[in-house]
């Protein structure tokens, strides 16, 4: 490989080399799988993607990748890459940054066009699998993005599961009895602005331990809307648990796209609402007066006191502004995915988003990938079953898990958090 | 009030420190859990919204029916889980305090496991999955291998632990080796178990042949605990073996090397490492430690209580413990006592939801506050106006609660 000079490059980059094995390490152990797996054990069939529908007024011809040949083509591409790596390190360099995520890519397509060439049916829809990956991360960025506004302000938001779940119920009660669906959303938000509520009094006024509120409330909201979902609800859930569902808006001629209009164009306020928050959260925390003091409360709240920042107010706003957020990602459940509430529907999502958050280094843009990478695995699992796969259906539904295990021990690595996130702030 | 926090500090005697109303803010909070329980079932009752119809006119009635509700409900609660009084013989009124004991016993086991990370400054969410693995492992042995009694019991109870051990290990040396947080690797973790039990339960070796259902044949007698009062009661030798892991823990924290080396890293991993001590071994030895306990968690539930493995061994002891370890303030009896509380309240609470249809998820919003509660003496205080020339100064982090808190100066979740 003719990258591997000599020379060293000079510079002030270079003064603290610690040779750092990870990489090539994991990247090989992935050649290794792409070539036992994809290359020798390549089924004998043509993976089809479908990218359009038929029903598509713009329609892209399907993608047909022959699977030994890809399979071949990615287990010698990772190699190298492998290799390139391999040698990188050896000369005290550091792997580029681009390189992994070539590396990911081309392992997708290996994996994608390996599962979906050894289906019963090799033919899968591309568009389908995307769109519902973003369908099902919604809820999951509502809850991250909860978590990005609490940790940037330095509080712990480990109750997020239960401000979806007590937006959930309380969009599905407000929903059904107004009979208006846009006053579920609303009273969604209420509701996790309320369980933000005690988060913040308890963590902020009271000093308790953020970890322990977070996991508390969650029990807690788990408790009171399992109790009165199997009281109130149960008794007459033609008034109180049969809400209406939100719209799809479909902006005209853009939803017809291929792929991304479906992504982008065809989907219920709370999909708009997702786009628009993960933006106006990122510009708010990078680009503003409002976002430099909140990240500065979060880092180092004695300078920011000093400066005359209110750092226990700002923390409590945020963290109401949080639970908000979340409890609109509440509303997704029982107003646009379910019709109906049922108790711990959201099934750990909170938890999900908190990885998702983690994932994505407290950042609202990478917080918002890191969910959508959960929620494309997830639903590659769904839409696997449905083609049959060889694959035990239980290991595909831990891909998704795995998957945020390897990446956050390999890609992630030491992430480091907000510095003040997790300690109360005592005036001296 | 912040200004006055020194001061506060500083006049606070050692002597206040331990008896500082801690244990009374514990019985206030508990009450006042109770209480507020006891409103929630009042106003979902159907009695007391039938009454509240005609409140103005006759308020006696409504007031009548909402405490029929609750305290109708609480009392089945207490048989359940303590006395059961209308019981025909001695044997069967204190067959409830049995149960309670039974329930207690994986409740307490995972929690000492959530417990002792927390006191090396990890946050174990993971022993819903550490049961699971631990339940799988024992299971394996005890349908599986032929050995004699006792010793069978003996390699199913050590399979067990190393089970959880196994799950446990993962996340440490991940979070030694990779700086990958505990927190989403222990989460993740609970997930693959489940699916991975899922699995095996549909393989040859675990399902129980000439059945379709995911569930496994039964253990062997040989590997069963033995129950401790006969057959009469569902009380079996995994509640001894918990009192002996709380024994276990206790020693290990405050009487040896390895448990002091672990409080320092729980306390300040910086300085932890300045004096010597490995703070990656004691991530991995905590880890496997708390897996392992969990596992006999595991261990208890399907050598003890259920007998045969299925996919919801674990039911919800891995998430109960997190709330046991935070009630127990992560001290080996503290864990060992909220054990018994929360196992008394999961037992009465079936009775009660039998007895007088209240939902069992009332136990659940009872228990958060309790722990809410406790963790918040000066709101306690206040509720109860109690201390209030004090209250002022002492708005501050409670002293009692400064071992988990520095869980998160160890840098807890995120």
């Amino acid at each position: 490989m003719s990258v591997a000079t000599e020379t060293r490059p000079e510079g002030p980059t270079h003064t603290a080399t610690v040779r750092n094995w990870k990489a090539p390490i994991g990247f090989g152990v992935g050649a290794l799988v792409a070539l036992l797996v994809f290359a020798l054990g390549s089924p004998a069939q043509t993976a089809v993607f479908r990218i359009s529908n038929d029903s598509d007024r713009f329609r892209l011809a399907d993608v047909a990748l022959p699977a030994t040949a890809v399979g071949w083509f990615t287990a010698v591409a990772l190699t190298l890459i492998a290799v390139y790596a391999f040698l990188q390190v050896r000369n005290g360099r550091k792997v580029a940054r681009w390189i992994p995520i070539v590396y990911g890519a081309l392992f997708m397509i290996g994996f994608l066009t390996w599962v979906v060439g050894s289906a019963n049916t090799p033919s899968i829809s591309l568009a389908g699998l995307i769109a519902g990956s973003v369908t099902l991360a919604i809820p999951l960025i509502f809850g991250s993005l909860s978590g990005v506004l609490c940790e940037r302000v330095g509080v712990v938001n480990i109750a997020i599961e239960g401000q979806l779940l007590s937006g959930a119920f309380a969009a599905a009660v407000a929903a059904s009895i107004s009979g208006n669906a846009y006053v579920g959303l609303i009273a969604a938000a209420f509701a996790g602005t309320l369980v933000s509520v005690v988060l913040a009094v308890f963590s902020i006024k009271y000093y308790v331990n953020q970890i322990i509120v977070g996991v508390v409330l969650n029990v807690l909201v788990s408790g009171l809307t399992g109790f009165l979902a199997s009281t109130l609800l149960s008794r007459d859930s033609a008034t109180f648990n049969s809400p209406p569902s939100l719209p799809v808006i479909s902006i005209p001629f853009l939803s017809d796209l291929p792929i991304i209009g479906g992504i982008l164009f065809r989907q219920s306020i709370v999909g708009y609402l997702m786009y628009v928050a993960v933006i106006v959260i990122y510009v708010g925390l990078f680009h503003t007066k409002w976002g430099l003091r909140v990240r500065a409360v979060g880092e180092h709240p004695q300078a920011a006191d000093t400066m005359g920042i209110k750092v226990n107010s700002t923390r409590f706003w945020n963290v109401l502004l949080g639970g908000a957020v979340a409890g609109f990602g509440g509303a997704f459940f029982t107003l646009v995915s379910v019709s109906s509430f049922s108790r711990d529907m959201t099934a750990g999502a909170g938890y999900i988003a908190l990885a998702a958050l983690i994932f994505g280094r407290w950042n609202p843009i990478g917080a918002f990938f890191a969910a959508l990478l959960f929620g494309f695995f997830t639903n590659l699992q769904y839409v696997l079953s449905i083609v049959g796969t060889s694959v035990p259906s239980q290991f595909m539904a831990m891909l998704p898990y795995i998957v945020t295990i390897l990446a956050v021990a390999g890609l992630v690595g030491r992430s480091r958090p907000p510095a003040a996130s997790g300690t109360p702030y005592m005036k001296e | 009030m912040s200004s006055q926090l020194q001061q506060g500090d500083s006049s606070r005697s050692v002597l206040h420190r331990i008896m500082g109303g801690s244990t009374l803010v514990a019985v206030l909070a508990v009450v006042l859990s109770i209480v507020l329980g006891g409103i929630l079932i009042a106003v979902t009752d159907d009695r007391v919204a039938e009454t509240s119809a005609y409140f103005f006119s006759r308020p006696g009635d409504m007031l009548t029916a909402a405490w029929e509700a609750a305290s109708g409900a609480y009392i089945a609660l207490f048989q359940g889980a303590i006395f059961n009084p209308r019981a025909d013989t001695v044997a069967q009124a204190i067959r409830p305090l049995t149960e309670t004991l039974t329930v207690a016993t994986p409740l307490i086991l995972a929690g000492l496991g959530v417990a002792i990370a927390f006191r090396t400054g990890l946050f174990n969410i993971g022993a819903q999955g550490q049961i699971i693995l631990g339940a799988t492992f024992a299971a394996w042995v005890g349908f599986t291998l032929e050995l004699p009694p006792g010793l069978h019991l003996l390699i199913a109870v050590v399979a067990g632990f190393i089970g959880g051990a196994l799950w446990g290990f993962i996340p440490g040396i991940l979070k030694a080796r990779t700086g990958a947080h505990e927190v989403i690797v222990t989460i993740m973790l609970n997930y693959v178990a489940v699916y991975l039990v899922a699995y095996l339960l549909f393989t040859p070796g675990f399902q129980n042949p000439g059945s379709s259902n995911p569930i496994s044949p039964r253990l062997d007698d040989s590997a069963l605990y033995p129950l401790l009062l006969g057959s009469g009661y569902r009380l079996h030798l995994g509640f001894l073996v918990a009192i002996a892991a709380t024994i276990g823990v206790w020693w290990l924290l405050n009487r040896s090397t390895t448990g002091f080396e672990l409080r320092a890293v729980g306390a300040n991993p910086n300085a932890a490492r300045t004096a010597g001590i490995s703070v990656t071994k004691g991530y991995v030895v905590v880890m496997m430690i708390a897996g392992g306990l969990a596992g006999l968690a595991g261990v208890a539930q399907v050598a003890g209580t259920e007998k045969v493995l299925t996919g919801g061994i674990a039911a919800s002891f891995g998430f109960d413990a997190i709330t046991v370890a935070l009630l127990g303030r992560s001290h080996p009896w503290g864990v060992f006592f909220a054990g018994l509380l929360f196992g008394a309240f999961r037992a009465g609470g079936v009775q009660m939801q039998t007895q007088t249809g209240t939902p069992i998820d009332i136990v659940l919003v009872v228990q958060s506050l309790i722990v809410l509660f406790i963790a918040a003496p000066p709101l306690v205080k206040a509720i109860f106006r109690i201390d209030q020339k004090k209250k002022k100064k002492t708005t501050k982090p409670d002293q009692s609660s400064e071992d988990i808190t520095t869980t998160t100066a160890a840098g807890g979740v995120a």
